[in-house]
């Protein structure tokens, strides 16, 4: 049942536990959660604290072993198949690595779910693929296969196919893991237009210091499965708290 | 480094350098000292040691786990200062961990058990997907939702066009080989003309559907399930669900209609390459006329031995996608992993279409 609380938000989560066996522990661990339409989040922390788990628990990759995982307002979990994928046409996911099929060109990549899920033309499919391309400052890169271009253009790349259908959410893995400060940076920007033009939702997993301050938006840190810290990044700047200190301020 | 034997006061002395260089060589001697010591209780004195790094830090630290059971306790003293600091930031190196007794060894009904239970939870979901796949298969034949317009095609070419050659070369050998061998046989009873018909018979109801799928197995098969584990390990998998298309459809389904179409063509061409290969065997080094050859096979085959050599080889095309999508879902680890579901595939392919065959020969043929 949702609280109160969760009402009217597009992601809420509660009590959330995920493990990937079994008889494993839990990498997840009573994570509660909820954001609202338009909202900037950061979910950060180090490495296995399970940031990347809890962003695909809530888009549905990974099953909850326990809680309640609500995606607009609708149970993920709890849909049958057609009204699951009604619902995650509504949702863009850009992975770590942006998980571009190989087999397709980059055009095909951006334009797929444009063509699987509505009965634009092929020509509007490549305007529309043509303009998003352009839009994340891939132009002329329709052709190319992915694996010719390099992991900035492919982030990008990836960018423009999880908009393609104009997402009410966005969920970012890690945007600008692995990338230059300055291709880091211009993801970052990217995604704060889609953010302040579309008011697109963004939900981004980070561990960047730099991409934290530049979104500037709702931090939820975790630690050992578990939200240690969810409020602004200003004040987790200056909290005075070792964990967020250590995070903050490495020494 | 030198161990000292342990003393009447239950004393082992360690002393030396204790580095990577010494300290792994030293295990065999440690524990023999400790084995042959009398006492329950041992102090390992370390107060002569001059160096130490990670490896001879963390050896320490491992040091009572050498012990025999009978012995309750091993503590490590009088480690020098000089080299207590930096054994402090070896985590845990100057505290003994503990001595957690192994885990009983499962009996044999345990691994029994286990195993069954592996095995029959992987035959469920292959016999899960088996169904899911040619159901999937059968209503996107009139709902194509989820299938990407094109994939068919491209499919059927790198299953079928692209393995024609391939198919053809080995067939026109293989009809040749087996004239040559039936011909071996046959000569020794004066019959040689009626190798036409073992041939046609031999190829058109065995060797011509299972050598197509065999071919199909080691090209396609292996391509799918490396195809299939490379787009999980690189998250396409995923990103295909997070679109709202399911893998399964969008991968798998024109796979298996390029199997399902291409796999028969390929056996009717490798039927009449092979009869090819034997009748220029047979003519060239036999001495049976052209006609006399052709005759005979159209003699000898009945439309009966046609119509199974292509149920089988459908049969093979459904096995071999089967299979390799199952083999490629099941891909766990890195590079090394995909490896693995390629070869996997191909061997449990191949075993599928023989055990698949042999299916066949007892229901045609058993009398």
């Amino acid at each position: 049942m949702t609280s109160p609380a969760m009402a009217g938000k597009v992601v809420a989560v509660r009590d959330l536990q995920v493990a990937y066996a079994e008889d494993a522990p839990p990498v997840l661990d009573g994570v509660t959660l909820a954001v609202d339409r338009g909202d900037v989040t950061c979910i950060v922390g180090g490495s296995g604290c399970g940031k990347s788990t809890l962003l695909k628990a809530i888009i549905g990759l990974v099953p909850p072993r326990a809680g309640l995982v609500q995606l607009l307002g609708e149970s993920l979990y709890e849909l049958a198949e057609d009204n699951r994928d009604s619902l995650l046409q509504r949702v863009g996911v850009m992975f770590q690595y942006g998980a571009m099929l190989g087999s397709l060109t980059v055009g095909e990549n951006v334009g797929l779910a444009l063509q699987m899920h509505t009965s634009a033309e092929p020509g509007l499919v490549q305007d529309v693929v043509d303009a998003w391309l352009e839009r994340v400052g891939l132009a002329g890169s329709a052709n190319r296969m992915p694996s010719e271009l390099s992991g900035g253009m492919r982030k990008r790349a990836a960018l423009a196919r999880a908009m393609a259908l104009e997402p009410e959410i966005l969920f970012c893995d890690e945007p600008g893991a692995g990338l230059d400060p300055i291709t880091a940076a211009g993801i970052d920007r990217l995604l704060l237009t889609l953010n302040e033009r579309q008011a697109t939702t963004l939900i981004v997993v980070t561990h960047e210091l730099l991409s934290i301050e530049r979104l500037d938006g709702r931090l939820v840190m975790l630690d050992g499965g578990r939200v240690i810290y969810d409020g602004t990044a200003q004040e987790a700047r200056v909290a005075a708290r070792s964990d967020l200190e250590l995070f903050f301020h490495p020494r | 480094m030198e161990l000292t034997p342990v003393d009447a006061t239950g004393r082992l002395r360690v002393s030396g350098v204790c580095t990577v260089a010494t300290a792994p060589a030293s295990t065999v001697r440690a524990r023999r000292l400790l084995r042959d010591s009398g006492h329950t209780q041992i102090v390992v004195d370390l107060s002569g040691l001059t160096q130490l790094d990670t490896v001879g830090a963390v050896w320490l630290r491992r040091l009572p786990t050498l012990a025999p059971p009978r012995i309750r306790d091993v503590s490590l003293v009088d480690l020098p200062a000089s080299l207590s600091a930096f054994a402090s930031t070896v985590q845990g190196a100057t505290a003994a961990p503990p001595r957690v007794a192994a885990d009983p060894d499962p009996g044999f009904l345990d691994r029994i058990g286990e195993r069954a239970y592996a095995d029959v939870s992987a035959i469920m979901s292959f016999l899960y997907l088996a169904s899911d796949l040619t159901w999937a298969s059968v209503v996107a034949l009139v709902r194509r939702r989820g299938i990407r317009p094109g994939a068919f095609i491209e499919q059927a070419t790198l299953v079928g066009a692209d393995g024609v050659a391939i198919v053809a070369v080995i067939m026109f050998l293989i009809g040749g080989v087996s004239t040559l061998q039936a011909a071996a046989q046959l000569r020794q009873f004066g019959a040689n003309v009626l190798v036409a018909d073992l041939l046609a018979i031999g190829i058109t109801r065995e060797l011509g559907p299972l050598m197509a799928a065999i071919m199909v197995a080691g090209r396609s098969g292996s391509s799918f399930a490396a195809e299939i584990s490379t787009m999980k390990f690189t998250e396409e998998l995923d990103a295909l669900r997070t679109m709202a298309l399911n893998p399964l459809h969008f991968v798998a389904v024109p796979k298996m209609w390029a199997m399902l179409l291409t796999v028969p063509m390929l056996t009717v061409m490798a039927n009449f390459i092979g009869l090819a290969g034997g009748t220029a065997t047979g003519v060239l080094s036999l001495d049976i006329s052209p006609a006399t050859f052709i005759n005979r096979v159209q003699n000898a085959l009945l439309l009966k031995d046609v119509i199974t050599g292509l149920v089988k080889s459908f049969s093979f095309a459904w096995i071999i996608t089967i299979v390799s999508v199952h083999r490629g879902l099941q891909f766990r680890g890195g590079a090394a992993g995909v490896g693995r579901a390629t070869t996997a595939a191909v061997v449990s392919a191949i075993f599928s279409i023989i055990v698949l065959d042999l299916v066949w020969g007892l229901l045609f043929y058993l009398r």
